[in-house]
Protein backbone atom coordinates (compact mmCIF):
# COMPACT_ATOMS: atom_id res chain seq x y z
CA UNK A 1 0.00 0.00 0.00
CA UNK A 2 3.20 2.57 0.84
CA UNK A 3 4.52 2.25 -2.81
CA UNK A 4 1.34 3.03 -3.92
CA UNK A 5 1.12 6.26 -2.51
CA UNK A 6 3.97 7.13 -3.82
CA UNK A 7 3.12 8.30 -6.57
CA UNK A 8 0.64 10.83 -5.95
CA UNK A 9 1.76 14.51 -7.03
CA UNK A 10 1.70 16.98 -4.41
CA UNK A 11 -0.78 19.99 -4.24
CA UNK A 12 2.79 21.91 -4.18
CA UNK A 13 3.86 21.13 -7.64
CA UNK A 14 0.43 21.73 -9.03
CA UNK A 15 0.23 25.63 -7.97
CA UNK A 16 3.80 25.96 -9.04
CA UNK A 17 3.06 24.19 -12.61
CA UNK A 18 0.19 26.83 -12.41
CA UNK A 19 2.50 29.82 -11.56
CA UNK A 20 4.60 29.04 -14.15
CA UNK A 21 2.15 28.50 -16.93
CA UNK A 22 0.49 31.86 -15.82
CA UNK A 23 3.64 33.33 -16.34
CA UNK A 24 4.83 31.80 -19.52
CA UNK A 25 0.65 33.39 -20.88
CA UNK A 26 1.77 36.78 -19.69
CA UNK A 27 5.16 36.45 -21.09
CA UNK A 28 3.28 35.32 -24.53
CA UNK A 29 0.76 38.41 -24.39
CA UNK A 30 4.03 40.65 -23.66
CA UNK A 31 6.65 39.52 -26.49
CA UNK A 32 3.59 40.11 -28.95
CA UNK A 33 2.50 43.25 -27.67
CA UNK A 34 6.20 44.50 -28.99
CA UNK A 35 7.30 44.40 -32.44
CA UNK A 36 9.35 41.05 -33.31
CA UNK A 37 8.27 40.89 -37.12
CA UNK A 38 7.74 37.36 -38.42
CA UNK A 39 9.00 36.30 -35.04
CA UNK A 40 6.22 37.14 -33.54
CA UNK A 41 4.10 33.82 -34.06
CA UNK A 42 7.08 31.80 -34.10
CA UNK A 43 7.57 33.36 -30.20
CA UNK A 44 3.93 32.91 -29.30
CA UNK A 45 3.48 29.13 -30.69
CA UNK A 46 6.98 28.22 -28.99
CA UNK A 47 5.35 29.61 -26.07
CA UNK A 48 2.04 27.89 -26.42
CA UNK A 49 4.38 24.24 -27.04
CA UNK A 50 6.19 24.73 -24.12
CA UNK A 51 2.85 25.57 -21.92
CA UNK A 52 1.58 22.40 -23.17
CA UNK A 53 4.49 20.34 -22.71
CA UNK A 54 4.09 21.28 -18.86
CA UNK A 55 0.09 20.23 -18.92
CA UNK A 56 0.63 16.96 -20.30
CA UNK A 57 3.63 16.19 -18.07
CA UNK A 58 2.41 17.43 -14.82
CA UNK A 59 -1.27 17.71 -15.11
CA UNK A 60 -1.83 14.58 -17.45
CA UNK A 61 0.50 12.87 -15.62
CA UNK A 62 2.92 11.59 -18.32
CA UNK A 63 6.00 12.11 -16.33
CA UNK A 64 4.81 9.59 -13.55
CA UNK A 65 2.87 7.44 -16.07
CA UNK A 66 4.09 4.61 -17.65
CA UNK A 67 6.31 5.25 -20.50
CA UNK A 68 3.60 3.69 -23.62
CA UNK A 69 1.29 7.13 -22.68
CA UNK A 70 4.22 9.40 -23.91
CA UNK A 71 5.42 7.62 -26.65
CA UNK A 72 1.68 7.24 -27.81
CA UNK A 73 1.63 11.38 -27.46
CA UNK A 74 4.96 11.95 -29.03
CA UNK A 75 3.98 9.59 -31.98
CA UNK A 76 0.36 11.67 -32.28
CA UNK A 77 2.30 14.91 -32.29
CA UNK A 78 4.75 13.97 -34.63
CA UNK A 79 2.03 12.60 -36.76
CA UNK A 80 0.07 16.30 -36.57
CA UNK A 81 3.15 18.41 -36.99
CA UNK A 82 3.96 16.11 -39.89
CA UNK A 83 0.77 16.85 -42.10
CA UNK A 84 1.41 20.69 -41.24
CA UNK A 85 4.44 20.75 -42.59
CA UNK A 86 3.68 18.93 -45.52
CA UNK A 87 1.11 20.55 -46.05
CA UNK A 88 2.77 24.28 -45.88
CA UNK A 89 5.10 22.72 -48.34
CA UNK A 90 2.75 21.95 -50.63
CA UNK A 91 1.42 25.71 -50.67
CA UNK A 92 4.82 27.63 -50.37
CA UNK A 93 6.50 25.63 -53.47
CA UNK A 94 3.58 24.44 -55.58
CA UNK B 1 -12.98 -9.26 -9.06
CA UNK B 2 -12.27 -6.23 -6.87
CA UNK B 3 -8.99 -6.87 -5.71
CA UNK B 4 -6.28 -4.07 -6.05
CA UNK B 5 -4.23 -6.00 -8.45
CA UNK B 6 -6.99 -6.31 -10.78
CA UNK B 7 -8.57 -2.20 -10.16
CA UNK B 8 -5.81 -1.40 -11.15
CA UNK B 9 -4.72 -2.99 -14.39
CA UNK B 10 -8.63 -2.30 -15.24
CA UNK B 11 -7.80 1.53 -14.56
CA UNK B 12 -4.67 1.60 -16.72
CA UNK B 13 -7.34 -0.13 -19.68
CA UNK B 14 -9.68 2.67 -19.11
CA UNK B 15 -7.05 5.25 -19.54
CA UNK B 16 -5.44 3.70 -22.86
CA UNK B 17 -8.81 4.10 -23.84
CA UNK B 18 -9.11 8.01 -22.86
CA UNK B 19 -6.06 8.86 -24.51
CA UNK B 20 -7.03 7.20 -27.44
CA UNK B 21 -10.05 9.24 -27.79
CA UNK B 22 -8.24 12.33 -27.03
CA UNK B 23 -5.54 11.32 -29.48
CA UNK B 24 -9.47 11.77 -32.23
CA UNK B 25 -9.85 15.46 -30.32
CA UNK B 26 -6.56 16.28 -31.57
CA UNK B 27 -6.63 15.11 -34.67
CA UNK B 28 -10.19 16.56 -35.03
CA UNK B 29 -8.78 20.42 -34.05
CA UNK B 30 -4.97 19.54 -35.49
CA UNK B 31 -6.96 19.23 -38.60
CA UNK B 32 -8.67 23.03 -38.11
CA UNK B 33 -5.55 24.13 -37.25
CA UNK B 34 -3.82 23.44 -40.59
CA UNK B 35 -7.04 25.02 -42.52
CA UNK B 36 -6.32 27.92 -40.53
CA UNK B 37 -2.74 28.42 -41.59
CA UNK B 38 -3.50 27.73 -44.50
CA UNK B 39 -6.09 30.27 -45.17
CA UNK B 40 -4.09 32.88 -42.84
CA UNK B 41 -0.98 32.18 -45.38
CA UNK B 42 -3.26 33.11 -48.35
CA UNK B 43 -5.48 36.04 -46.47
CA UNK B 44 -2.48 37.71 -44.49
CA UNK B 45 -3.59 40.93 -44.43
CA UNK B 46 -7.23 40.45 -43.46
CA UNK B 47 -6.19 37.90 -41.03
CA UNK B 48 -3.36 40.74 -39.18
CA UNK B 49 -6.35 43.02 -39.66
CA UNK B 50 -9.08 40.99 -38.18
CA UNK B 51 -7.17 39.51 -35.37
CA UNK B 52 -6.68 43.21 -34.06
CA UNK B 53 -10.28 43.11 -33.15
CA UNK B 54 -10.36 40.28 -30.79
CA UNK B 55 -10.10 41.47 -26.97
CA UNK B 56 -6.11 40.06 -25.90
CA UNK B 57 -7.68 40.92 -22.07
CA UNK B 58 -10.83 38.63 -22.09
CA UNK B 59 -9.08 36.38 -24.50
CA UNK B 60 -5.87 36.53 -21.63
CA UNK B 61 -8.24 36.49 -18.59
CA UNK B 62 -10.21 33.57 -20.08
CA UNK B 63 -6.37 31.51 -20.72
CA UNK B 64 -5.83 32.23 -16.66
CA UNK B 65 -9.36 30.76 -15.48
CA UNK B 66 -8.32 27.65 -17.90
CA UNK B 67 -4.93 27.49 -16.35
CA UNK B 68 -6.21 27.65 -12.82
CA UNK B 69 -9.02 24.88 -13.74
CA UNK B 70 -6.75 22.49 -14.98
CA UNK B 71 -4.64 22.70 -11.61
CA UNK B 72 -7.80 22.36 -9.60
CA UNK B 73 -8.90 19.32 -11.15
CA UNK B 74 -5.50 17.98 -11.07
CA UNK B 75 -5.47 18.97 -7.01
CA UNK B 76 -8.67 16.88 -6.58
CA UNK B 77 -6.70 13.93 -8.17
CA UNK B 78 -4.67 14.28 -5.01
CA UNK B 79 -7.37 15.06 -3.16
CA UNK B 80 -9.00 11.74 -3.52
CA UNK B 81 -6.21 9.54 -3.38
CA UNK B 82 -5.58 11.09 0.18
CA UNK B 83 -8.82 10.27 1.23
CA UNK B 84 -9.93 13.75 1.76
CA UNK B 85 -13.41 13.42 0.19
CA UNK B 86 -14.66 17.56 1.07
CA UNK B 87 -11.35 18.81 -0.43
CA UNK B 88 -11.97 16.78 -3.52
CA UNK B 89 -15.72 18.04 -4.36
CA UNK B 90 -14.72 21.64 -3.42
CA UNK B 91 -11.71 21.59 -5.93
CA UNK B 92 -14.22 19.72 -8.42
CA UNK B 93 -16.91 22.00 -7.57
CA UNK B 94 -14.46 25.26 -8.09
CA UNK B 95 -13.35 23.90 -11.50
CA UNK B 96 -16.92 23.71 -12.66
CA UNK B 97 -17.51 27.69 -11.19
CA UNK B 98 -14.40 28.48 -13.47
CA UNK B 99 -15.26 26.70 -16.62
CA UNK B 100 -18.92 28.63 -16.42
CA UNK B 101 -16.59 31.93 -15.82
CA UNK B 102 -14.90 30.82 -19.02
CA UNK B 103 -18.32 30.90 -21.28
CA UNK B 104 -19.74 33.78 -19.22
CA UNK B 105 -16.82 35.21 -20.66
CA UNK B 106 -17.23 33.95 -23.93
CA UNK B 107 -21.13 35.26 -23.90
CA UNK B 108 -19.76 38.94 -23.60
CA UNK B 109 -17.35 38.36 -26.32
CA UNK B 110 -19.20 36.63 -28.58
CA UNK B 111 -22.20 38.99 -27.63
CA UNK B 112 -20.20 42.50 -28.29
CA UNK B 113 -19.20 40.45 -32.02
CA UNK B 114 -22.82 39.92 -32.78
CA UNK B 115 -23.69 43.99 -31.50
CA UNK B 116 -21.42 44.74 -34.61
CA UNK B 117 -22.70 42.58 -36.97
CA UNK B 118 -20.35 40.22 -37.37
CA UNK B 119 -21.58 36.69 -37.25
CA UNK B 120 -21.48 33.81 -39.69
CA UNK B 121 -23.41 34.63 -42.54
CA UNK B 122 -23.63 38.39 -41.75
CA UNK B 123 -23.85 40.82 -44.69
CA UNK B 124 -21.92 43.29 -42.81
CA UNK B 125 -19.36 40.70 -42.93
CA UNK B 126 -19.43 39.65 -46.25
CA UNK B 127 -18.98 43.29 -47.41
CA UNK B 128 -15.43 43.16 -46.06
CA UNK B 129 -14.09 41.03 -47.77
CA UNK B 130 -13.34 36.63 -48.31
CA UNK B 131 -10.27 37.46 -45.84
CA UNK B 132 -12.92 38.41 -42.96
CA UNK B 133 -15.57 35.68 -43.62
CA UNK B 134 -12.81 32.79 -43.28
CA UNK B 135 -11.18 34.46 -40.28
CA UNK B 136 -14.32 35.19 -38.59
CA UNK B 137 -16.03 32.01 -39.91
CA UNK B 138 -13.11 29.98 -38.23
CA UNK B 139 -13.29 31.92 -34.91
CA UNK B 140 -16.73 31.13 -34.11
CA UNK B 141 -16.30 27.48 -35.62
CA UNK B 142 -13.50 26.87 -33.81
CA UNK B 143 -13.84 28.59 -30.48
CA UNK B 144 -17.46 27.63 -30.56
CA UNK B 145 -16.52 23.83 -31.01
CA UNK B 146 -14.24 24.56 -27.82
CA UNK B 147 -17.05 26.00 -25.56
CA UNK B 148 -19.26 22.88 -26.63
CA UNK B 149 -15.89 21.10 -25.08
CA UNK B 150 -16.43 23.00 -21.89
CA UNK B 151 -19.84 22.50 -21.67
CA UNK B 152 -19.49 18.54 -21.77
CA UNK B 153 -16.52 18.69 -19.32
CA UNK B 154 -18.42 20.61 -16.95
CA UNK B 155 -21.38 18.39 -17.40
CA UNK B 156 -18.74 15.33 -17.17
CA UNK B 157 -17.27 17.10 -13.83
CA UNK B 158 -20.85 17.09 -12.33
CA UNK B 159 -21.15 13.62 -12.88
CA UNK B 160 -18.38 12.72 -11.46
CA UNK B 161 -18.88 14.83 -8.43
CA UNK B 162 -22.33 12.69 -7.69
CA UNK B 163 -19.91 9.56 -7.85
CA UNK B 164 -17.63 11.42 -5.08
CA UNK B 165 -20.52 12.09 -2.83
CA UNK B 166 -21.85 9.22 -2.76
CA UNK B 167 -18.43 7.20 -2.37
CA UNK B 168 -18.63 5.20 -5.73
CA UNK B 169 -15.31 6.99 -6.40
CA UNK B 170 -12.40 6.50 -3.50
CA UNK B 171 -8.93 6.57 -2.24
CA UNK B 172 -8.63 2.82 -4.28
CA UNK B 173 -11.00 4.12 -7.35
CA UNK B 174 -10.48 7.05 -8.83
CA UNK B 175 -10.26 6.08 -12.48
CA UNK B 176 -13.51 8.02 -13.56
CA UNK B 177 -11.56 11.09 -11.78
CA UNK B 178 -8.52 10.76 -13.46
CA UNK B 179 -9.99 9.84 -17.27
CA UNK B 180 -12.32 13.00 -16.49
CA UNK B 181 -9.63 15.06 -15.53
CA UNK B 182 -7.84 14.36 -18.60
CA UNK B 183 -10.59 15.31 -20.86
CA UNK B 184 -10.45 18.50 -19.26
CA UNK B 185 -6.74 19.15 -19.33
CA UNK B 186 -7.09 18.21 -23.25
CA UNK B 187 -9.87 21.37 -23.68
CA UNK B 188 -7.07 23.35 -21.55
CA UNK B 189 -4.66 22.01 -24.22
CA UNK B 190 -6.44 23.06 -27.23
CA UNK B 191 -6.63 26.87 -25.66
CA UNK B 192 -3.46 26.70 -25.07
CA UNK B 193 -2.95 27.29 -29.12
CA UNK B 194 -6.19 28.56 -29.83
CA UNK B 195 -5.61 31.68 -27.98
CA UNK B 196 -2.45 32.84 -29.52
CA UNK B 197 -3.78 32.10 -33.05
CA UNK B 198 -6.87 34.11 -32.67
CA UNK B 199 -5.56 36.76 -29.56
CA UNK B 200 -2.16 37.47 -29.91
CA UNK B 201 -0.69 36.62 -33.64
CA UNK B 202 -1.75 39.78 -35.69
Amino acid sequence: MENEQEDIIPYKTFLIVLAILIGLTLTSVALTRIYLGALTAAAALVIAAVKSSFVLRIFMHLKTDKKMFSVLVIAVALLISTVIIITFLDYLYR
Amino acid sequence: MTNPADIRRQADTAKLGMWVFLFTEMLLFGGLFIVYSVYRLRNAAAFHLAAQEMSVVIGTANTIILLISSSTIAMAMTAIRKDNKRLALLLTGFTVILGLLFLVNKYFEWGAHFREHIYPGSSTLALRGQGDVLFFGLYFFMTGLHALHIIIGMTIIIVIMTFISRGRIHANRYSVLENGALYWHLVDLIWIFLFPLFYLIT
